[in-house]
C-alpha cells in the first residue's frame, strides 16, 4: 500500500464561452514526486494547475488534493498548496521584505521566517528594494522564495524559471530535488526540455486534452518515432528534398546535422537513403529528443482539431 | 471566529494597504488636496427660491381665522401644511428633525382678538439652517397675513376688519439669524467631501489588484472575503478622520460656522456614514473589472448624492419623485444629521432616524458586498 496521492484528479474540464480550454484531464501525482506539465502555448496548462489549487471552479471532473475535495474545501488547499503564478503578481509597489511580510502574516508564520526567508534568497542588502525595480530572474526567485516560505506539502508551480539565467535554473532544480527528497510535492510547468528531463513523470497536454504522461523514457518510446541523422553533404538540398517525402514528418538541422523524424520506420529510412545518397552526406540512427516526441505530438494534435 | 477573520490576517492586509497608499503620493495628495479645494470653491453661496415647503401650525382648529391664514399662506405657494394643527412641543420637535422648515404659530385666542378688534401675533419660525428656504417665504408674509384677514373679517363687520389691520408678524429666523449661506453649505461640504474621496478610493480596491494581476496570488492565499474587504476599507477611516478634522477646522476659523451640539454625537455619525461609504465603495469595486470603471460608477453616484440630497438645493423644496431618490441616498441623511447637530444642537433622539438609516446603509452594503465578493478567478 503506498500513501495516498498527493493530486487525484479526474475528467477535469473548463469551457469559457464555446471553447472547452480543458478537455477532460485526469491525472495523478505521488508524495514527493517531481512531476512535469508540458504543452504548447494556450494549451490549458494554467487553466488546469488554477483549478486544481482552488482558484477556478471546474466546470466539471472532480478530484482531490492533499486529501481536499478541489469543489468544496478550497480554503484547505490554499493553506497546504503554494502556488507560483505565471505572471509575476507580487505587490511591486512594495519592497522585497513587505512583500514577504504580508504573505508570512497571511499564513500565520512566526517572526524569523521572513528574514529566514530573505537569507536563503541572498537578497538581505536588498530588502528594502521595490520588487518592482527587480529584474525579471529575482522577480521569479522572490516569488518562488515566497510561495515555499509556509513549507507547503505541495508546490504548483507555473513556469517558474521563464527568463531565469542557466545558473540560478540549476539552482533552483538542485532545490526542488532535495525538497522532494524530503517530501514536498512539485507540479511545474515549463516549455524547457533540459527540465521536463529533471522531472520523475511528465504530462503533456495539447488543446485542452491530456496526450501522453509518463517517465520521459516512457513518453518518448510510446511516440514510436524513428530518427536518423544525415551529417555532411549538401545540407540545404537535402533538407529542400526531404520535405514532404512520405515517412518523413520532422526536418531539422542542427548545424551541420539534419535531424530527420517519423512515425513510419521504414518508410523515413529508405527516404533518408535515397537522399543522403544524392546529397553526399552520411547516415547515422539516433535517439529521439523530447523535444522532436512533442513537436510531433503538436502536429499530431492539430490534425485532431482541423 | 477564526475560521472567517484571523486578526493576524487582517492585519497584514491592513499594514500592506496602508503602505500601498503612502507610497501612491499623487492620490495621497488628493485625498487632502480634494477637500480643501471643493472648501474654498463652494465657500461661495448657492442660492434658489424654493416653493411648497413643509410647514406646521400650531393654532386650535375650530379658529376660522386660523383656517383662513392657512389657505391664505398656502395660496402664496411657499407654504405646504405637512403638519396642520400640532402642539407647540410637536412643532419644535419636527422644526429641530428639519422635517418641516416653518412653524406657524397662532395664540389661542386668535379669533377672539381679531373680532375684537385687537392686534393679534402671528408666529413664523423659519428654519434658517438654509438660507435659501427662509428668505422668498418670510418677505412676503407681513402683507399677506393682514389681507387674509381683511377679507375673512369683511363678512362679519367692517369696522374690525381695519382693525384687523394691525395683525403682528412675528418672525423668528432659527438658528442661523443671519442667514449666512456658509452656515448651511460648509457642514453639508463634510459629507459631500467624505462621499467623494471614501467612495473613489475604496472602488478603486479591488479593480487595482486585478488591473495589476496580483488578485491571482492574494486569492491563491488563505484570505477570507471579509479579511479582505475589512482590511482594505479600514485604512481609510484614517484618511476620513484628516478629512473631516481638516473641514470642521475650517468651518469654525474660515468661515466662522457655530458648532451647539455635542462633538462625539457629530463624530458617531461621522463613522457609520463613512462606514457605509467604504462599503459602497467597495460594492464598487466587486462590480467594477478595470479602475476605470470604478470611477465612472462612482461619478454615477456622486451627482445625483451632490444634486438631490439636499446639498444644493434644500431637500424639501424639490419635486417628490427627486426627494424619493434623495431618501435613497446616504448623503441626504448625513446632510440632516450634521446640520442638526452642529447648527440646532439636536440630541441623540432627534437624529436618531438618520443614525439608523445610516447603519442600515452600512449593514446592506456590507452584505452585497461579501455576496458579490468571488473567491475564485472566474
Ligand atoms: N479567463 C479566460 N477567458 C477566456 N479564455 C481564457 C481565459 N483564461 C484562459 N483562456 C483560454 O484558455 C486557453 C488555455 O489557456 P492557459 O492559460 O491555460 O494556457 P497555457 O497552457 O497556460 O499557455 P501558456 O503556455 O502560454 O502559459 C487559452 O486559449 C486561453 O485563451
Ligand atoms: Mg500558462
Amino acid at each position: 500500500m503506498s500513501a495516498p496521492p498527493a493530486i487525484t484528479v479526474t475528467d477535469l474540464v473548463k469551457v469559457y464561452g464555446s471553447r472547452t480550454v480543458v478537455d477532460h484531464v485526469s491525472m495523478e501525482v505521488a508524495p514527493g514526486e517531481i512531476v512535469g506539465f508540458l504543452g504548447p502555448n494556450g494549451s490549458g496548462k494554467t487553466t488546469t494547475i488554477r483549478m486544481m489549487c482552488g482558484l477556478l471552479t471546474p466546470d466539471g471532473g472532480s478530484g482531490k488534493v492533499l486529501g481536499h475535495d478541489i469543489l468544496r474545501a478550497q480554503r484547505a488547499i490554499k493553506r497546504e498548496v503554494g502556488y507560483m503564478t505565471q505572471r509575476f503578481s507580487f505587490y511591486e509597489d512594495l519592497t522585497i521584505e513587505e512583500n514577504l511580510r504580508f504573505v508570512a502574516g497571511v499564513y500565520g508564520l512566526e517572526k524569523g521566517a521572513v528574514a529566514q526567508a530573505l537569507a536563503d534568497l541572498g537578497l538581505t542588502s536588498r530588502k528594502h528594494q521595490l520588487a518592482g525595480a527587480l529584474s525579471g530572474g529575482w522577480k521569479q526567485r522572490l516569488a518562488l522564495a515566497a510561495c515555499i516560505m509556509h513549507r507547503p506539502k505541495l508546490l504548483m508551480l507555473d513556469e517558474p524559471t521563464a527568463g531565469v539565467d542557466p545558473k540560478a535554473r540549476r539552482d533552483f532544480w538542485d532545490e526542488i530535488h532535495e525538497r522532494a527528497a524530503e517530501g514536498l510535492t512539485v507540479l511545474v510547468s515549463t516549455h524547457y526540455m533540459d527540465e521536463a528531463e529533471r522531472c520523475h513523470r511528465i504530462n503533456y497536454i495539447s488543446y485542452g486534452r491530456l496526450i501522453s504522461h509518463g517517465t520521459v523514457a516512457e513518453v518518448v518510446a510510446h511516440a514510436g518515432l524513428t530518427t536518423v541523422i544525415l551529417r555532411g553533404g549538401d545540407i540545404v538540398a537535402a533538407q529542400k528534398r526531404l520535405r514532404g517525402q512520405p515517412g518523413v514528418d520532422q526536418v531539422a538541422p542542427y548545424g551541420t546535422d539534419l535531424h530527420v523524424i517519423g512515425a513510419n520506420g521504414a518508410a523515413l529510412r529508405r527516404a533518408a537513403e535515397a537522399v543522403a545518397a544524392e546529397t553526399g552526406a552520411r547516415l547515422i540512427p539516433a535517439e529521439t529528443g523530447l523535444e522532436d516526441v512533442f513537436i510531433q505530438l503538436m502536429g499530431a494534435a492539430q490534425d485532431n482539431m482541423s | 471566529m477564526s475560521r472567517f477573520l484571523s486578526f493576524r490576517r487582517l492585519f497584514s492586509i491592513i499594514a500592506k494597504e496602508a503602505v500601498q497608499m503612502r507610497r501612491d503620493r499623487i492620490t495621497f495628495a488628493m485625498m487632502l488636496g480634494v477637500p480643501l479645494m471643493q472648501l474654498f470653491l463652494f465657500g461661495f453661496a448657492i442660492n434658489s427660491d424654493p416653493k411648497g415647503l413643509p410647514a406646521a401650525l400650531v393654532a386650535t382648529p375650530e379658529d376660522r381665522f386660523a383656517r383662513a391664514m392657512v389657505s391664505a399662506l398656502e395660496v402664496t405657494g411657499y407654504y405646504r401644511f405637512t403638519h396642520p394643527y400640532v402642539s407647540a412641543a410637536e412643532g419644535e420637535a419636527l422644526i429641530t428633525r428639519g422635517e418641516v422648515s416653518f412653524v406657524v404659530t397662532l395664540p389661542t385666542d386668535f379669533g377672539a382678538k381679531v373680532l375684537r378688534g385687537d392686534s393679534p401675533q402671528i408666529l413664523i419660525e423659519a428654519d434658517a439652517s438654509d438660507p435659501a428656504v427662509a428668505s422668498g417665504a418670510i418677505s412676503t408674509l407681513g402683507t399677506l397675513a393682514r389681507q387674509a384677514l381683511t377679507r375673512e373679517a369683511g363678512t362679519e363687520a367692517e369696522t374690525q376688519a381695519q382693525q384687523a389691520r394691525q395683525v403682528d408678524v412675528v418672525v423668528h429666523r432659527r438658528y442661523n439669524p443671519e442667514g449666512i449661506t456658509q452656515y448651511n453649505i460648509v457642514p453639508g461640504l463634510l459629507g459631500v467631501i467624505l462621499q467623494m474621496t471614501m467612495v473613489m478610493m475604496t472602488a478603486m480596491a479591488l479593480t487595482r489588484e486585478t488591473e495589476r494581476g496580483t488578485m491571482e496570488n492574494l486569492l491563491s492565499m488563505p484570505v477570507t472575503p471579509i479579511e479582505v474587504m475589512l482590511g482594505k476599507v479600514l485604512p481609510y477611516f484614517v484618511v476620513g478622520a484628516v478629512q473631516v478634522l481638516v473641514v470642521l477646522t475650517a468651518a469654525k476659523l474660515l468661515f466662522g460656522v457655530p458648532f451647539v451640539g455635542s462633538l462625539g454625537l457629530l463624530l458617531l455619525g461621522v463613522l457609520i456614514f463613512v462606514m457605509a461609504l467604504v462599503v459602497l465603495g467597495y460594492v464598487f469595486s466587486t462590480l467594477a473589472r478595470t479602475q476605470m470603471q470604478a470611477m465612472q460608477l462612482t461619478f454615477f453616484f456622486f451627482l445625483p448624492s451632490i444634486m438631490l440630497s439636499g446639498f444644493m438645493f434644500p431637500f424639501r423644496g424639490m419635486p417628490t419623485w427627486a426627494q424619493w431618490i434623495g431618501e435613497a441616498l446616504p448623503l441626504t441623511h448625513f446632510l440632516r444629521l450634521v446640520r442638526a447637530v452642529m447648527l440646532k444642537g439636536a440630541g441623540v433622539t432627534d437624529v436618531a432616524q438618520p443614525l439608523i438609516i445610516l447603519t442600515g446603509f452600512a449593514l446592506a452594503f456590507s452584505a452585497l458586498a461579501l455576496s458579490r465578493f468571488r473567491q475564485t478567478l472566474d
